[in-house]
């Protein structure tokens, strides 16, 4: 079987199977513009109601299984009912993931087109510490069986969560592993666009990108006589190209899609405009008007101009489009009075997230939502810590994009409110309503 | 523990007319003319009017939405008994013990077990993604290999634990395929050497191409009654002397190395008062050759681990000091769905009753079945064996 551009198509192969040590990924090579462009097949993405718990949880990175509160027998697969005592109690609890491979294969063949088109892939059979025995998929850095392995969690490119057979200690190069990379959304040697790079969080993102190892930054600038303190240093750098961007206006949008569309990889929209104010503390909508323009249509403008291209680059060689990114805030969870409009601007952006990332699905292109406590800049000047350092909320997009979380909660703030909202949403709202304590 | 109820033995129970529905790489027939065909040649064979078959059991794949209840009125069947055993390669075993109990109960005086799949160009891709909710939520995402990587695990496993080779899995595969170049229904038709066994290409190593087992269409059935009525229906046919079935058996064991027929064999051989060594002919299972060298051991033939060694100083053709597979098996014939469950079983009935031509054992008397099938997960459910023995 050849069809043309299947060369173009398949993922390149890990070099060895059961190396101890990865070699790097070297840069793809340029698109060979004659050949068609791949199209994504993803894997078989079906999943029961309660194996969802599993998909759930690798949303924001953490390996969950099933455990009987009466009984404390681990279960998988995810269960209805306990296999040892059949109790109906069974609670998603966090797992080490330590265990022993017992047994591996190397597919050399597959029914299903996405592993068709990547093949060899390995898979193995570990038997968790905590009991049951698990399929996974294995990093190629794991020696042969029998031999002690770390078994973690990601979501696929179905946004479905899949076990991966870890080693006990991977090596400095082990994110390059390409069934990992599938995984993942890896800024390294990919094409990025920052939609606001001017505000601290955008210039810290653009600097985490950079040392990531994105090959190429776009960095949008809505006001270009404004020159911030560091901006000057960071447009010098050598992935760095500055272009113009304001999301408020539509032409300026689809201008730069135009422009650069086919090319991006990723999307961070880190364009925000944040007031303080609540109802009665400000008179008429202008301000209110403007956060949602930027806060919410912003978001609407951007992804209608560069969803769809995205979406058709999605297996697009080994630096595919991968990965659109929302900077939202916690406050999207539960309005915050004293930032009452603000609040409204980021649910309405996360509710359109929402809507996003179902789109993007169908192309296995991530969407990751980014719910931020307050950041320290200067919209929270009068706001006393703890607050997040613009770097914090750069890092954690980065780390993100390089484990395959889908939702992330930076900062001790964040945690605690998520905490909250996740015990009773009710309750935060009370909470928030007498002053946020 | 009390015994409320001895458990009851399996006399009076006659199997006859195998019938075997040709197999076919592709159709594009559904299964219920499979089922039809077969029925059809198990009224034709035996004389009954198709209103005498007031039994059926059905197991088939391919069927869905409909089972053994819709093939009734399909077929105009009004049977006065009737059972669904969607339980794959452990549906003969499975179909038979309970079409025997029927009969000797009287429930039913002549049962039809009918097993029949078709196999359209894309069926098999589509089974395997809705084969089981285990299989849909943690094992089908893993490369979508559907059995062939349980199996390579399995039998990885295997031969790292008992020292089995390739070579040892080989000799099962080139036997089966010498049975099969004297059996006319067989899809295979060509020689198969070692070598060629060595040199196939891997499919999910260590399984290579000769490890599997190739789809297709097609259907296997018989029929039960107390032996008086088959003799007064002048139809050759054997007696059932005992059986067993499993399921989930060692579900502690981290990968399969045993099945549950090693849990039951005892029982087995106890209900027809004979030992492994008796066996004239033996069907195993083999979906994949791991599991025919398994029961070479659980079934009592060698002690666990011996497998490898077994089928090293055994020659396994039909004309061997060990006849296995002697219709070629599901791998050397094909694997027509749940008709895999039940080819062991027609084609001991073809041993038994002086029915299997070329490959015909000797004065074979006893005949054993093994049954195996659904891999819901990591490893075969259900586990089922009948010992047969020819009329006198």
């Amino acid at each position: 079987m050849s069809a043309p551009g299947r060369s173009q198509a398949r993922i390149p192969q890990r070099a060895a199977q059961g190396s101890p040590i990865m070699p790097p990924l070297v840069k793809p090579p340029r698109k060979n513009p004659i050949l068609r462009t791949p199209q994504i097949n993803l894997p078989p993405g079906a999943r029961g109601r309660v194996a969802l718990g599993l998909t759930a949880a690798a949303a924001e990175g953490r390996f969950v299984l099933q455990v009987c509160k009466e009984c404390g027998a681990t279960q998988y697969p995810p269960r209805e009912a306990c296999y040892q005592c059949l109790s109906p109690t069974l609670h998603w609890q966090e797992q080490s993931g330590a265990g022993e491979l017992l047994a591996e294969t190397t597919l050399a063949h597959s029914n299903d087109l996405y592993f068709r088109e990547r093949l060899p892939w390995r898979l193995g059979m570990v038997r968790l510490d905590a009991g049951p025995s698990v399929m996974v998929h294995l990093h190629g850095e794991v020696g042969a069986a029998s031999s002690r392995v770390r078994v973690g969690v990601r979501l696929d490119r179905a946004g479905q969560a899949v076990l991966i057979g870890f080693p006990e200690k991977g090596s400095e190069h082990m994110a390059d592993d390409p069934m990992l990379r599938e995984m993942a959304s890896d800024p390294k040697f990919r094409k990025v666009l920052v939609t606001d790079g001017k505000s601290p969080v955008g210039q810290a993102v653009v600097r985490a990108l950079a040392k990531a190892g994105a090959e190429l930054i776009w960095v949008g600038q809505a006001e270009p006589w404004k020159q911030p303190e560091g901006f000057a240093e960071l447009a010098a750098l050598p992935q760095v190209t500055v272009v113009d961007l304001d999301v408020r206006d539509e032409r300026s949008v689809q201008e730069l899609a135009a422009l650069i569309g086919a090319k991006v990889d990723i999307v961070v929209n880190t364009a925000e405009l944040h007031r303080s104010a609540g109802i009665a503390g400000r008179r008429g909508t202008d301000v209110a008007r403007e956060e949602m323009e930027v806060n919410y249509l912003g978001l609407l403008r951007l992804a209608q101009a560069f969803g769809p291209v995205l979406k058709a680059r999605s297996a697009d060689g080994a630096a595919h489009a991968t990965a659109w990114v929302n900077l939202l805030s916690i406050y999207a969870l539960s309005n915050y009075p004293a930032e009452g409009t603000f609040s409204a601007s980021k649910a309405a952006a996360l509710s359109l997230a929402q809507c996003l990332r179902a789109e993007m699905r169908g192309a296995g292109i991530r969407v990751v939502n980014v719910f931020p406590g307050p950041i320290d800049d200067e919209w929270n000047q009068n706001l006393p810590p703890p607050k997040l350092a613009p770097q914090a909320v750069a890092s954690a997009i980065v780390k993100a994009l390089q484990g395959g979380v889908e939702d992330v909660y930076p900062g001790d703030i964040a945690q605690d409110w998520l905490a909250r909202w996740r015990d009773n949403p009710k309750v935060l709202e009370r909470e928030l309503a007498a002053g946020g304590q | 523990m009390t015994a409320y109820l001895k458990r009851k033995g399996y006399e009076g129970v006659a199997l006859t007319l195998p019938v075997t529905v040709s197999y076919e790489r592709y159709s594009i027939h559904g299964a219920h003319w499979y089922v039809g065909q077969a029925v059809r040649a198990l009224v034709q064979g035996s004389g009954l009017g198709k209103a005498q078959i007031d039994g059926l059991t059905v197991s088939s794949f391919s069927l869905a939405p409909d089972t053994a209840v819709g093939v009734t009125q399909h077929l105009g069947l009004s049977p006065r008994w009737l059972d669904h055993i969607p339980t794959g390669g452990a549906s003969g075993v499975m179909a038979l013990r309970r079409a025997a109990r029927a009969v000797q109960c009287g429930d039913a005086e002549v049962v039809a077990c009918v097993a029949a799949d078709t196999n359209h160009v894309d069926s098999f891709r589509h089974t395997l993604g809705a084969f089981s909710d285990f299989a849909r939520d943690a094992s089908y995402p893993y490369g979508a290999g559907g059995p062939n990587s349980m199996f390579a695990f399995i039998t990885a496993h295997y031969m790292q634990k008992y020292g089995a080779r390739r070579e040892d899995f080989g000799r099962i595969a080139v036997a089966q395929r010498a049975n099969a170049l004297a059996n006319p229904n067989a899809l295979f038709k060509t020689p198969l050497s070692l070598e060629q066994y060595m040199a196939a290409r891997p499919v999910a190593a260590p399984i290579h191409l000769f490890d599997c087992v190739m789809p297709c269409a097609g259907a296997e059935a018989f029929l039960v009654m107390t032996p008086e009525r088959a003799r007064d229906l002048g139809l050759p046919h054997v007696l059932l002397r005992g059986a067993i079935e499993r399921h989930n058996a060692f579900s502690d064991d981290p990968v399969m190395v045993r099945g549950g027929w090693a849990q039951d064999r005892d029982e087995l051989y106890a209900q027809a008062a004979i030992k492994p060594a008796d066996i004239d002919v033996l069907q195993t299972y083999d979906d994949y050759p791991v599991i025919v060298m398994m029961q070479f051991e659980d079934l009592g033939f060698c002690a666990k681990g011996e497998g490898p060694d077994f089928v090293r100083s055994h020659d396994l053709t039909h004309a061997g000091d060990f006849p296995q597979n002697t219709s070629g098996g599901q791998l050397s014939c094909g694997q027509a769905g749940a008709a895999g469950g039940f080819i062991g079983m027609t084609e001991t009935i073809r041993q038994l009753t002086g029915q299997a031509g070329a490959r015909a054992v000797a004065d074979a008397r006893y005949g054993l079945v093994g049954g195996f099938g659904m891999v819901t997960y990591d490893r075969c459910l259900c586990t089922g064996a009948a010992i047969l023995e020819a009329a006198a």
